[in-house]
């Protein structure tokens, strides 16, 4: 028998029974439709939450101090508070190899005032390299520059927020540029602005105020310290190895055998949320996934009530001249064209409740190629586990008794 | 040319081996109309089961144009089915929902004709069975028994087959019918010389023929030639 003739044999057979093709089609347009929209919406949050991960900077080991204890009474003031990270650390630190760039920070809340209004803030003590650390960009004017660090220049940089705060929401950034801000009774020179980024969890990076390290330190928050060092290591491979060699370095300098600092791995971080989006993606994979597999019975079932429904068809088929492998293409055919065609809708619904998703109830989604391949894979596949049985039993069928059959 | 000898075909139940043919020997010649009765349980319905290939004797040799169809696979029978053999069932046995040209053509699409001149054929088929042309696009099912069972004759000769069997072909016909499709047998056999078995318990249809066997028990009890 011919492929062409095979074909129409098995579109007729699913034409001649409308409501029933249709119905086992649907199961499987559901099957597969909820997988590729499942895997979507799971695949879309996980790249949604590495990529507001990767807008803190890219890379990044986050180095913060331990908790201050005192000499005899043990009163812990809990982690941060103590002040052993210095500026020299810092410094130590950015000579290592696999290390592109470190950013020591300083930070503290001060009430801010500008030509009348005021706001209360975070004034970030940072030096030149934070932009490309902390993945900031400035929109109008400049950063703190490394001679600005030096010659302890009163100039600040302000998000966009404390713009908005201090000279109104509608404002031109280009005329804030030169404005002058007082915090704690020091007059600083508004030299930037940065770009909205939004927030993280329960920060707004955007209300935010960023001056010379050094100034901070001086009339700020006074000594040599630092808040946080934040350091960027070249490669994602190198970062494992740069928080020991970071370890080992301030054990040493801080001539201590317990550490009085704290490392945070950003890859850590990105690993957990992944493995959390992970497990979450799996779990709506496999729900779907068992609806495919019901629906890949519904064919079987479809199909052996169909071999028997057809029995005298078979003989009939039989007697004038079909061969075993025709019975058994043509039913194996019908059930693999019945997933195809539920393959081909159920990718098309998939694609249509992720964009609606996206759409209307603004879940990131992502459709990728590979659960497309995959369920269309799938539902061939259901189609010739299922429907093999069903067309096999067919094929077998004896001429005789299938004429007989009532 | 068809050649039956020392046929013998028994079955295996429960209670041991029941034989339904027991040394069959005879032969029909191209072009006979012929017809097979006898009682039910005579063996008949086997021996048209062995003729038609569908089955094969247990011992014994059936020649279908010099062929032992005897010692054929499974496979190699549903072709010899496909190019010899031409069916008419009791019940018509059509593809219902499908069209009678489809009907007819099916046999050519299992012998792998070109599609183009597959129409030509049915359409040829179907005059010689004598339906007339504007149901030739009806689906079967709309059609009435007689009708039906001239598209079943049309399919059974639309390969040009050796030997045209008829299993009752009147069975689920009235009179007036059955009469008529059994003058469209007589007609095939006289004017375009189709070798033709009757298998009918009927003596009345067994009659139309030019030459009855008549089986009983399994051994053939009579063969002879009508008046006609």
């Amino acid at each position: 028998m011919k492929f062409l003739d095979l074909f129409e044999e098995i579109y007729s057979a699913l034409l001649a029974n409308k409501a029933r093709s249709g119905l086992t089609i649907l199961g499987i347009v559901i099957g597969i439709g909820s997988v590729i929209a499942m895997i979507a919406i799971g695949q879309g949050s996980q790249s949604s939450i590495e990529s507001s991960i990767q807008s803190l900077g890219s890379n990044l080991l986050l180095i913060t101090p331990g908790a201050q204890r005192g000499m005899g009474v043990q009163v812990s003031q809990g982690r941060g508070s103590s002040q052993t990270l210095t500026k020299d650390d810092a410094e130590a630190i950015s000579s290592l190899s696999s290390v592109l760039a470190v950013s020591p920070e300083v930070s503290g809340r001060y009430q801010v005032t500008a030509k009348g209004t005021n706001t209360n803030t975070t004034i970030n003590g940072v030096v030149s390299a934070y932009p490309t650390v902390r993945n900031v960009e400035v929109e109008t004017g400049n950063f703190i520059t490394d001679q600005n660090v030096k010659s302890m220049s009163k100039v600040a940089v302000i998000g966009p927020s404390v713009r908005d705060d201090l000279f109104g929401e509608d404002v031109d950034s280009s005329g804030v540029i030169g404005q002058t801000i007082r915090i704690k009774s020091i007059n600083f020179t508004i030299v930037g602005i940065t770009k909205e980024k939004g927030g993280s969890g329960f920060n707004n990076q955007d209300d935010v105020i960023y001056i010379p390290i050094t100034v901070s330190q001086q009339y700020l928050t006074g000594g040599n310290y630092v808040s946080t060092i934040a350091v960027q290591a070249s490669s994602q491979e190198e970062m494992t190895v740069l928080q020991t060699d970071i370890t080992t370095l301030l054990l040493d300098r801080h001539n201590v055998s317990t550490a009085d600092f704290s490392i945070m791995n950003q890859a850590d971080i990105v690993a957990t949320a992944s493995s959390v989006t992970n497990t979450f993606t799996m779990l709506l994979g496999s729900v779907a996934g068992i609806s495919l597999v019901v629906g890949g019975i519904g064919i079987m079932n479809m199909m052996l009530t169909t071999v028997t429904e057809r029995t005298r068809e078979i003989g009939l088929r039989k007697a004038i001249g079909a061969k075993r492998k025709d019975i058994n293409f043509q039913f194996l055919g019908e059930a693999i064209m019945l997933t195809f065609t539920g393959g081909i809708i159920g990718i098309i619904l998939g694609c249509l409740v992720s964009f609606v998703a996206y759409q209307f109830f603004s879940l990131a989604t992502q459709v990728s190629t590979f659960s497309v391949v995959l369920s269309f894979g799938v539902s061939g596949a259901i189609g010739i586990i299922f429907g093999y049985y069903p067309a096999n039993r067919a094929s077998k069928l004896n001429p005789i008794e299938a004429l007989r059959y009532e | 040319m068809i050649e039956c000898k020392n046929i013998v075909k028994t079955y295996k139940n429960d209670s041991g081996e029941i034989v339904v043919l027991k040394d069959l020997t005879f032969s029909i010649k191209d072009g006979e109309f012929i017809a097979i009765t006898g009682p039910s349980g005579s063996g008949k319905s086997t021996l048209m089961h062995i003729l038609g290939a569908l089955d094969t004797p247990t011992s014994g040799e059936y020649l279908l144009d010099g062929k032992n169809i005897a010692d054929f696979s499974d496979d190699e029978l549903a072709d010899i089915r496909n190019k010899k053999i031409g069916f008419v069932f009791q019940s018509f046995n059509l593809l219902a929902r499908s069209t009678v040209l489809r009907n007819v053509m099916l046999p050519l699409v299992y012998a792998e004709i070109p599609k183009q001149e597959r129409e030509t054929i049915a359409r040829l088929a179907l005059k010689s069975a004598g339906l007339d042309e504007k149901h030739y696009n009806n689906l079967s099912n709309q059609l009435s028994g007689g009708q039906m069972q001239r598209v079943a004759i049309a399919r059974a000769l639309v390969n040009n087959p050796t030997l045209i069997l008829a299993d009752e072909p009147t069975g689920n016909l009235d009179t007036k019918t059955g009469e008529i499709v059994l003058k469209t047998f007589e007609t095939l056999n006289r004017e375009q010389h189709h070798t033709i078995i009757l298998i009918t318990h009927e003596k009345e249809v067994a009659e139309h023929a030019d030459r009855i066997i008549f089986i009983r028990d399994g051994v053939i009890t009579d063969d002879y030639k009508t008046k006609k």
